[in-house]
């Protein structure tokens, strides 16, 4: 009895809890949750707590901090932390604080100031900005006018392959945190097909696609295997993997093979013009078909979830290994399938990355793809439409950093600092509760995410 | 249920034994095919550092015959392993001794016909290598035997080596800032414990996430304060090295373990005061029993998750210094993600120890062993790519991981939340 302990359903107190409460963070446990429970727990509540008066139902939601509701105060509280950072960092500022006995409004206004400029900029460049709408009307372009939602989904477009990577894993109880490494598996080799293979048009991008999933699968699929076979915990073994690939792309770029011809800096040739991923919407706007394959990916992924005997599966290991097991399913075979899938699935991201947008291997390319992955898929709770969303906010501020950065100074890493504040506040409910002096939930009802020890 | 569990012992039917035995002999034709047969030469290593009071002659092998004669070794250890079924100790002797011939021959095959091999500046750099690597995986230790999985400890010394750097600088005291590197990874930690503790959320997703929030913090704090005012705020000092009277005189080791920085003696205090702390007092009684069974602590009277929080912000105190030795210890600024990936090694050789503070430090110096050979081999002309070098120690702790640490387990109760019932 005592082995139970080391499940992940197993019998401690809270963990009932998770797999009855459908609005819980732990997408992984709920096992017949309806994808449709995604866009708010409104929705849930209207038909559970009786209610059929709508507005009641929403305070009710608000009132009680319904995963949706927590989400969106998370990102709120993350943001104001994040401004704040940014008003007491910046040296304006303060200098105004110098003075604040002289002029004690001076430092406030300056403080706001600074912040609002930052995250107006942001938008600007994440979103829409308002000076290309009007250059617009005076004949200046209009592709400008959507230039920043292009950025926005060019940066989403690997984390939601990478992010589908680790939240595909989480729902069958797995910590996928190679994703990096993963990535590289696919960047190297859809690169390879990229600038060293000839083919003809349209084939050449899909092989050079498909050797991307393929590289990153090869991956994942290590990971699984040796899971599987000598339960080598997947934490620890992705996370070294992730640095023996980072070495491994390090030397093969030091190789002939892989080295653009008289170049001093380790960087491979440029991906033939077949192989790149066309444009989506004219030549000047960086948005590509990876996009669209990124859509794709999360598509087939919450298809494979809902629709599939390897989606029951899973998501059956994922909330209750033993149960699966005496159910007659192998969660070995499972973990190895999934982490083909999450592999491939990075290994995609890996692809769209330097077939999309850089055109050539670099040491870096990697760059944090692989942890922002992680951040990504508990943002969106482990759910294929989640993972877009949460996705399409990071690369919004992503994308916004870099004018925000370009127009007031401020350093690119806020968005990091924001986009890990927001992951802590999601991933803690009863804290943003606790700020918000929301209602506490029904005692037990609080799901803890996937809690679980190292011993698998 | 007994059906159930009996499933459960029998998933892993993967002969340990065997595996490693074959480790062993491939270890061994590798000591033997590639090392014996690819030696040219003679293998010099030189003791003595310039300036030493004492000169050791050097030592002049015939690398091939030592790589033959260490294979040999090695592979007969190996059928050994196979044929015999040892105890714990000879088994790890065995281990170590086949790591070590296999060390060895390495550095035999790496030099042959080379310059000579500076093997005192190799084991120094090996120490200052070590430093956080060890302190980082007892912070590691400290937690986990408590019941709270650390995968913070890059986000800690990072900021360690961050605070440490900046203040150490601004009021030019590397002591101040030694305890400030200290306390911004107990900062850290306080951070890990609220929200592992007190609101349960998942230690290892917030353990990667406080990770990528310390390297954002830093990262902003670097380019929005440091850059502008490098001098006031990014130009420490570095602890310029105390040599231990008579000890750090004698040839070879003085050198190597008794002529550094403080880090490396309060590492070595570190190490005694985990290691005697965890398994011989009282104190570690209790952190054990609240890793491994907290109902049962509980019942008591030993308050679970006061210790939690405690050895949690302990560790974060320790990681800290790591940390701290990074920017004060020896490069005299801080760089961003300066950490690069040294606490995921230190939680590497954290398991690779089996969750042991002496364990933790043997594996970690292991570690420190393999990027100080990346660095030293690249001067003698060693033909094996740094990138391989460095790769190592990650493919270790998989081989390790897999093969031989999967029996050992951690604390029981390692990353479960306590709620008292």
């Amino acid at each position: 009895m005592s082995q139970q302990d080391d499940g992940p359903g197993g019998t401690k107190p809270a963990d009932p809890a998770v797999a009855g409460v459908t609005s819980s963070p732990s997408g992984a446990s709920t096992a017949d949750a309806p994808e449709a429970q995604a866009p708010g727990g409104a929705a849930s509540l209207l038909s559970s707590s009786g209610h059929n008066n709508v507005p009641m139902a929403l305070l009710n939601a608000v009132l009680e901090g319904s995963s949706a509701v927590v989400t969106i105060l998370a990102i709120i509280l993350a943001i104001i932390v994040g401004g704040l950072l940014i008003a007491f960092t910046s040296p304006p500022v303060l200098h105004a604080w110098s003075h604040v006995f002289s002029a004690p409004g001076a430092a406030f206004s300056q403080a706001w100031d600074v912040a609002a400029s930052a995250y107006s900029s942001m938008f600007e460049g994440a979103i829409i900005n308002p000076h290309t709408v009007t250059a617009a009307f005076h004949g200046g372009s209009t592709e400008a006018i959507f230039n920043p939602l292009s950025e926005t989904a060019v940066n989403a477009t690997p984390l939601i392959l990478a992010g589908l990577a680790v939240a595909l894993a989480f729902r069958a109880g797995m910590f996928n945190i190679g994703a990096t490494g993963q990535f590289i598996g696919g960047a190297m080799i859809a690169g390879w097909i990229g600038f060293a293979v000839h083919l003809p048009m349209v084939i050449h991008v899909v092989v050079a696609v498909i050797g991307g999933f393929v590289g990153g699968a090869i991956v994942g699929w290590f990971v699984g295997d040796l899971k599987a076979r000598t339960g080598a915990h997947e934490v620890i073994v992705t996370i070294m993997l992730n640095y023996v690939m980072e070495y491994l792309i390090l030397f093969l770029l030091g190789l002939a093979v892989f080295r653009a011809a008289g170049s001093p800096n380790p960087i491979s040739p440029p991906v033939m013009n077949n192989a790149m991923l066309p444009h989506l919407a004219g030549a000047n706007l960086r948005i590509n078909a990876g996009f669209l394959v990124a859509l794709a990916a999360a598509v087939v992924i919450a298809w494979l979830l809902s629709r599939t005997t390897l989606g029951f599966e899973l998501r059956t290991v994922g909330a209750n290994q033993n149960a699966a097991r005496a159910a007659g399913m192998s969660p070995e075979r499972t973990w190895v399938k999934v982490m083909f899938i999450c592999g491939g699935l990075a290994g995609l991201a890996g692809a769209s990355v330097v077939l999309g947008t850089d055109f050539a291997l670099t040491p870096q390319i990697y760059g944090t793809f692989g942890i922002d992955a992680i951040t990504v898929a508990l943002l969106g709770r482990a759910k294929p439409g989640g993972v877009v969303l949460a996705a399409l906010l990071y690369g919004s501020l992503n994308a916004g950093s870099v004018t925000m950065q370009a127009a007031t100074q401020i350093p690119v890493d806020i968005a990091t600092v924001i986009q890990a504040l927001i992951v802590l506040f999601v991933a803690a409910p009863p804290f943003v509760r606790e700020v918000f002096h929301l209602r506490a939930r029904r005692a037990g009802a609080e799901g803890q995410l996937l809690a679980k020890g190292w011993s698998s | 249920m007994t059906a159930i569990s009996l499933v459960g012992e029998q998933r892993f039917s993967f002969d340990r034994q065997r595996v490693i035995a074959t480790v062993f002999v491939l270890l061994g034709l590798v000591d033997i095919f590639v090392f014996g047969l690819y030696s040219n030469g003679d293998a010099v290593f030189t003791f003595t550092l310039t300036g030493a009071a004492v000169s050791v002659p050097n030592l002049v092998i015939a690398a091939a015959p030592v790589c033959y004669g260490l294979g040999a070794l090695t592979v007969a250890l190996g059928f050994v392993y196979a044929g015999i079924k040892l105890a714990k100790l000879p088994q790890r002797l065995l281990a170590g001794t086949v790591t070590l011939a296999f060390v060895v021959a390495f550095l035999c095959w790496s030099d042959a016909g080379r310059y000579p091999l500076p093997f005192v500046s190799l084991m120094q750099s090996t120490m200052l290598a070590s430093i956080p690597l060890v302190l980082g995986a007892l912070s590691g230790c400290l937690c986990e035997r408590s019941g709270v999985i650390n995968i913070a400890i890059e986000g800690q010394l990072l900021l360690g080596a961050f605070a440490g750097a900046v203040i150490a600088s601004a009021f030019g005291s590397l002591w101040l800032g030694l305890l400030t590197g200290s306390l911004a990874g107990g900062l850290l930690a306080i951070l890990l414990a609220v929200f592992a503790i007190r609101y349960m959320v998942d230690q290892i997703i917030l353990g990667v996430v406080l990770n990528v929030f310390a390297s954002g913090l830093t990262g902003y704090l670097y380019d929005q304060a440091l850059v502008p005012y490098q001098n006031r705020l990014n130009s420490p000092a570095t602890f310029t090295p105390i040599k231990i009277p008579v000890l750090g005189d004698i040839p070879i080791i003085g050198p190597i373990f008794f002529d550094s920085t403080v880090f490396l003696y309060i590492t070595y205090a570190a190490v005694a005061l985990v290691h005697i702390g965890l398994f011989k007092t009282r104190w570690g009684l209790r952190v054990r029993a609240v890793g491994e069974h907290p109902t049962a602590a509980d019942t008591v009277g030993i308050r679970v998750l006061w210790t939690r929080y405690r050895n949690v912000i302990i560790g974060g105190l320790v990681a800290g210094i790591g940390g701290a030795s990074l920017s004060i210890g020896s490069v005299g600024s801080f760089g961003k993600d300066m950490s690069s990936g040294q606490g995921y090694i230190a939680l590497a050789a954290m398991i690779f120890g089996r969750w042991t503070p002496l364990g933790a430090t043997g594996a970690a110096l292991l570690f420190g062993f393999s990027v100080a050979c990346a660095n030293v081999l690249g001067t003698i002309g060693c033909p094996i790519p740094s990138d391989f070098l460095l790769m190592l120690p990650y493919v270790a702790t998989i081989i390790a991981v897999a093969g031989f640490v999967g029996r050992s387990r951690a604390p029981k109760a390692d990353g479960q939340p306590y709620v008292k019932s």
